[in-house]
């Protein structure tokens, strides 16, 4: 849906770390993405190591760790973000409710609409506020007519806690909104084509802490409708928002817990020295 | 076993330096309040009354140290955003300084009721002996108090498993003056005075047992409050 993509940091493979597989509640029963011994490589390095993890249904999973951890990466090969990177290559099974996403039959435009992603900045089509979120209805075929498209465009904004703040000025570029309000119409217009998943790249990090604030309250309203994978560096936030809590390190997945357990103690040492700032 | 020290080794050296604070504040308020203890166990085996005024009137430095940590740790709180082992310490700190605040208490208590007995022209040996109390309580506490500053959880474990005897004794000492008060009804007063002062000795080794378990809690995270000791083990070990 968004044209955006970053080059994801990679790490270097032979700075190894001591790893004997995840430790923690990486598997759920009621898994709506199921991702097995992924290993993701961009060229010759790897970005990601074996990782195996599950996101349940309606939950917020947090994706922690420090810079060039994977975390990203990982993210984005959940709805072949990494397709647009063509020395990017991801290995194992990574499975949208049993479905195989990189499977012949899976189409990635497809895939991005039933996994939506927001990312780290705003990035609203240089267009109005309306045609923003009404874009991916239109070339998803989703309204019969202009009335209905309407209606998505406007619950998208209700949802995303924004149409009364543009509901008179519609016709207005979305690009002169602020910066929390983009925001909040790239979540509007991620929302608009009806994801079941919606993968958050740092959505909070270019905003201010009372958008944050926004914006962390708006998930834990759309956790009643949608899964949500979230990467964020502040762990606060991670705190705040997420039940379940991941840590990358080094391109592995260190440990996954409840959010509560990773915050007041964790298993493993590594994740223990990254939430307390341990790191030198 | 010493643990690793949960305090070194943040990015952030200030961060360091400001639980190492804390950490010392801790133990010179636990140092006060062992002096405060062993001295009032002093003052009432020796009917010493220059020992249980000093006693008695040493409480409000216990109290005012109480707020200066408690005031450390808001900070922290505030500006850190402590989490896992680091939430964990100043979690177990704001409880153990409480519990010091509180045998700080018990020590005047017992100063107060030496001096009582001295006035009334008597000694607690008159009713029953302390002695052993004492030790173990004073003993207990010193224990937990080093297994705080150690950081250690076995240490902690065994001084937990000693406070039975305190209880034990207390009984026993009870039943003791009892005997007395009804043998003959004009001791009570200060019988009575004498059962509360091992009354405030067995609070101490309730309070001193407390502090192991925060110990227990800051090591492990587990929280091993209110459950018998074989419980407490298991869940020490994971089972």
């Amino acid at each position: 849906m968004t044209t955006l993509h970053e080059t994801a940091p990679v790490i270097d493979a032979h700075q190894d770390i001591q790893f004997d597989g995840t430790i923690g509640e990486n598997l759920v029963e009621n898994a709506k993405f199921s991702t097995r011994n992924v290993n993701v490589f961009y060229g010759e390095k790897q970005a990601i190591f074996d990782a195996s993890l599950d996101i349940a249904e309606n939950e917020v999973i947090a994706l922690i760790g420090p810079s060039g951890c994977g975390k990203s990466t990982y993210l984005r090969s959940l709805n072949r973000m990494n397709d647009t990177i063509p020395i990017c290559r991801v290995e194992g099974e990574l499975k949208l409710d049993g479905e195989n996403i990189y499977g012949k039959s899976m189409d990635p435009v497809l895939l991005r609409a039933r996994v939506g992603m927001v990312f780290q900045k705003p990035n609203p089509f240089p267009k109005s506020i309306y045609d923003n979120v009404a874009y991916g209805p239109r070339i998803h075929g989703l309204a019969r007519n202009s009335s209905e498209l309407d209606e998505i465009v406007e619950t998208s904004l209700q949802k995303a806690g924004l149409f009364k703040e543009v509901k008179d000025r519609l016709d207005a570029p979305g690009t002169g909104l602020s910066g929390g309000q983009q925001q909040r119409l790239c979540i509007a217009r991620t929302i608009a084509v009806s994801p079941e998943v919606i993968l958050m790249d740092e959505p909070a990090s270019a905003l201010d802490p009372i958008a944050t604030a926004t914006i962390e309250e708006l998930i834990d309203e759309l956790r009643e409708n949608f899964t949500i994978a979230i990467v964020t560096h502040s762990m606060q936030q991670a705190a705040r928002v997420s039940q379940r809590t991941a840590y990358f390190h080094l391109g592995r997945l260190i440990e996954v817990g409840q959010t509560n357990q990773i915050f007041t103690n964790p298993r493993h040492q590594l994740t223990e020295n990254y939430i307390t700032g341990k790191f030198g | 076993m010493d643990q690793e020290s949960p305090i070194g080794g943040h990015i952030s050296r200030r961060f360091d330096s400001e639980l190492e604070d804390i950490r010392n504040h801790v133990l010179a308020m636990g140092g006060l309040v062992e002096t405060q203890v062993n001295s009032g166990i002093q003052a009432l085996l020796e009917s010493n009354s220059e020992v249980a005024r000093q006693v008695a009137e040493g409480d409000h430095v216990v109290n005012s140290m109480e707020v200066k940590i408690d005031e450390m740790c808001v900070q922290i709180l505030a500006r850190r955003q402590p989490a896992a082992t680091d939430l964990r310490l100043i979690i177990a700190i704001i409880k153990t300084i409480t519990d010091l605040e509180r045998i700080g208490d018990q020590a005047e208590k017992l100063g107060q009721f030496e001096l009582e007995l001295i006035d009334e022209g008597s000694t607690s040996t008159d009713y029953a002996k302390l002695e052993h109390l004492g030790n173990l309580v004073s003993k207990l506490l010193h224990n937990a108090l080093d297994a705080f500053a150690r950081v250690d959880d076995q240490a902690a474990l065994k001084t937990i498993k000693k406070d039975t005897k305190i209880d034990n004794e207390y009984e026993a000492l009870m039943r003791q003056l009892i005997t007395v008060m009804m043998e003959d009804p004009r001791t009570i007063k200060n019988a009575l005075r004498v059962a509360w002062c091992a009354r405030a000795l067995e609070r101490i080794g309730d309070h001193a047992t407390n502090i192991c378990e925060y110990v227990l809690y800051l090591v492990h995270g587990k929280d091993v409050r209110h459950i018998d000791y074989k419980d407490m083990k298991n869940q020490i070990r994971g089972k």
